[in-house]
């Protein structure tokens, strides 16, 4: 897994006498970066990144190492812990609490104030807790529902802007002999975002937050309101049957084949539609419709990097950081061919494709309700774990909603104290 | 004369002792490190809220106080029974195997061989080759139930079922080990008893009964220890298979604790622990009568 880049050409710039010409504040020593970007696409963007970085600076050398992302999140508390790297991975929002609460994340305020990182400003409220800023994001991607072109085609359906449209089209998906939508809740996360999005329309971007916050009851009528939306959609038979079975990737085959039309689910999913043969007339995008009158709130889950407390060379650090948030790195990053997500830096471009250009024009005009990072991100940990497991639940079992609420509630009431 | 003896050393005179503390030392210490003393710290934990990063804050019962009211928590720990009971059906599958197979016919070997493939590959890959089984569209199990004109079922998606299917899954290399284990036991049975039970009529079940079982004890008496052992660590499967759910209904003590100190969402070291604490004292309960009865069978072979 180690990926030492480049070991000794500081020491061989030196005994060359090169010295003199190196610039007096030009960075020295190794900077080590845990990263856990491991799918293909990512981690060549992540070794570049290391290497661009190395190269720029002699006198520097950059070890990087790279896991597996999903070990990674228990992984992380060792590595601060014991013999920490320079510069880590990891989430925006809540997800960074037990870091920064335990002092292992680097408060970065001052990078911020001093205008270091042009350019961040508005993505520098995912990046703050407790008044501080503890690192910068990198990427960030849409939430919406992907849709099969063709079918909504076929059946003369168009890009519905309210529920009512969403239901009317469903009847009509449904009526084909199709779902309207695939999922796969084996891992709850899909769940999760089926709420978010629910909650987000039925009781606003506010509320939505309040309740991750712990500081409304979950059997609360609103929330409830939001349930009975939700299962207008399970009742008339919306949602592919045995998706508790299904991993999300597991799911994607219904959309594949045309039994589902569409999927709630980040823009990572399109490279997963376009490898398994999808065209670009057949697959598209829109914002999930209006259901109340409140403003629209949108998920956009935020990666980010953090510098370590316990940092060996946080100079270097902190112009990677510098570096990783700059527009043209930015850009790069983020292009269709990298990552194909959303630059953070405002400065940047947006990549050339369809799907990251409507996200990113949704995220900018039309989010004004608020951006939310997603429902295992907002709300702590123990309460996401919980509250999705009675998402699940609620999914195949609409009936048992008062038993999952009150169970919701009274673990509100000891998690949050 | 009296000198003589006092003039040995200190060592040479206890060495009898000395040696087989001296060879036993290494592992007593091991096992002092890595087994006793954790499992002291986990009491010890049990007792805190921790986050394992953080300050630990001393709770007393609380952690145990929860448990009592924790559903998720009663489940795991049903389910942990239904394990330990219908994993046993191993034993007798296992023993029905073995003798179907304790015969001299071409290939038997072979035959041998596959029925105990199943122990032989990873858990992980059983788990995955059983959710495909049960798969419901694509699975061969609704295949099947198809044609004798059943309606499909999710047996991993139906949280009434999915500890059974999991279980199910958990049986088939469980039943090749103690087949493994009575083919040997049986290789030792005495043909001089057969013959004589043979002589008094004994035939059958009964010749099963009287005769081959009693002799066949220490193969059971193993085969039930591995077995007991095998359901209280059912962990692997049940992760592959539905990572605990559908919404917690496949969960054992063991995932639990797992999920609640551990896990994306756990790190909740106090609360694992006092599942730890819990799923410990349940062991305690079969080492403590496996122990008893090595004991009073050493007893019995001494005298």
């Amino acid at each position: 897994m180690l990926n030492t880049l480049k070991a000794t050409v500081g020491t061989l710039a030196l005994s060359a006498g090169l010295t003199t010409m190196a610039l007096a504040e030009d960075l020295s020593g190794t900077l080590r970066i845990i990263s856990d970007m491991s799918n293909p696409a990512p981690r060549a963007v992540m070794e570049d990144l290391a290497a661009g970085f190395d190269e720029q600076h002699p006198g520097l050398t950059v070890e990087l190492e790279v896991v597996d992302r999903e070990a990674w999140k228990s992984q992380i508390r060792n590595a601060l812990t014991a013999n920490p790297p320079d510069v880590v991975n990891w989430y925006a929002a809540n997800r960074m609490g037990p870091y920064v609460r335990a002092g292992l994340f680097e408060d970065i305020s001052q990078m911020y104030a001093n205008g270091d990182l042009p350019g961040l400003d508005s993505v520098k409220g995912a990046m703050t807790m407790d008044g501080k800023q503890w690192g910068v994001p990198y990427t960030y991607y849409q939430w919406g529902i992907y849709y099969r072109e063709d079918i909504f085609k076929e059946l003369g359906l168009s890009e519905p802007a309210t529920f009512d449209e969403e239901i009317a089209n469903c009847q009509k998906i449904i009526d084909s002999g199709r779902k309207c939508y695939t999922i796969g809740s084996k891992f709850l996360w899909t769940a999760g975002g089926w709420f978010d999005y629910l909650n987000m329309r039925t009781n606003g971007f506010d509320f939505h937050m309040q309740l991750a916050r712990g500081e409304v009851e979950w059997t609360d009528d609103r929330v409830r309101e939001t349930f009975a939306n939700w299962r207008k959609l399970i009742d008339m038979g919306a949602f592919i049957d045995d998706h508790q079975t299904y991993s999300w990737q597991e799911a994607l085959p219904f959309m594949l084949k045309g039994e589902a039309a569409a999927y709630l689910m980040g823009n990572f999913v399109v490279p997963h539609l376009r490898e398994a043969g999808l065209g670009d007339d057949q697959i598209d995008f829109y914002q999930f419709p209006k259901i109340a009158d409140v403003a629209m709130g949108e998920d956009a889950p935020t990666d980010t990097f953090h510098i370590a407390a316990n940092a060996q060379n946080k100079t270097a650090a902190r112009a990677f950081l510098q570096y990783v948030t700059s527009p043209d790195v930015q850009s790069k990053i983020n292009a269709a061919d990298a990552l194909g997500q959303l630059p953070v830096n405002a400065n940047a471009s947006v990549g050339d494709d369809e799907f990251l250009q409507q996200g990113f024009e949704m995220l900018s005009n039309n989010a004004t309700g608020g951006i939310a990072q997603f429902f295992d991100r907002d709300f702590p940990a123990e309460m996401a774990a919980l509250a999705m497991e009675g998402l699940q639940e609620f999914m195949v079992f609409p009936d048992n909603l008062d038993d999952i609420l009150n169970r919701l509630e009274s673990a509100r009431a000891r998690i949050y104290k | 004369m009296a000198t003589a003896h006092d003039d040995m050393s200190w060592v040479r005179r206890n060495r009898m002792t000395l040696t087989p503390l001296l060879f036993l030392a290494p592992g007593v210490l091991f096992f002092l490190a890595y087994v006793i003393i954790p499992i002291l710290q986990s009491f010890n934990i049990s007792l805190y809220d921790w986050d394992g990063l953080g300050q630990a804050t001393y709770v007393g019962l609380d952690n145990y106080r929860e448990l009592a009211t924790d559903r998720a928590f009663e489940i795991s720990l049903w389910n942990n029974v239904k394990w330990l009971v219908l994993y046993l059906l191993a034993i007798p599958a296992g023993l029905l195997i073995a003798l179907f197979l304790n015969q001299t016919i071409v290939g038997i070997r072979l035959y041998k061989s596959l029925f105990f493939f199943p122990f032989v590959i990873s858990q992980v890959v059983v788990g995955l080759v059983f959710s495909w089984f049960y798969l419901p569209r694509e699975g061969l199990l609704n295949a099947v139930l198809g044609v004798v004109g059943l309606d499909p079922i999710n047996v991993l998606g139906d949280p009434t079922l999915a500890t059974y299917g999991i279980i199910a899954a958990g049986l088939w290399p469980q039943t090749a080990y103690c087949m493994i284990l009575y083919l040997t036991g049986l290789n030792a049975v005495d043909p001089e008893q057969i013959e004589a039970g043979r002589l008094d009529g004994a035939k059958g079940w009964r010749m099963l009964w009287h005769v081959i079982l009693p002799q066949l004890k220490p193969a059971t008496f193993i085969a039930f220890v591995v077995t007991i052992i095998g359901a209280l660590r059912s962990f692997d499967l049940i992760s592959i298979m539905t990572n605990g759910g559908p919404f917690g209904s496949t969960r054992v003590l063991s995932f639990y604790m797992f999920e609640k100190a551990l896990s994306e969402y756990g790190f909740r070291m106090g609360y694992g622990s006092a599942i730890a604490v819990v799923l410990f004292l349940i062991m305690l309960v079969f080492i403590g009568y496996f122990l008893w009865s090595m004991y009073r069978d050493e007893k019995a072979a001494r005298h």
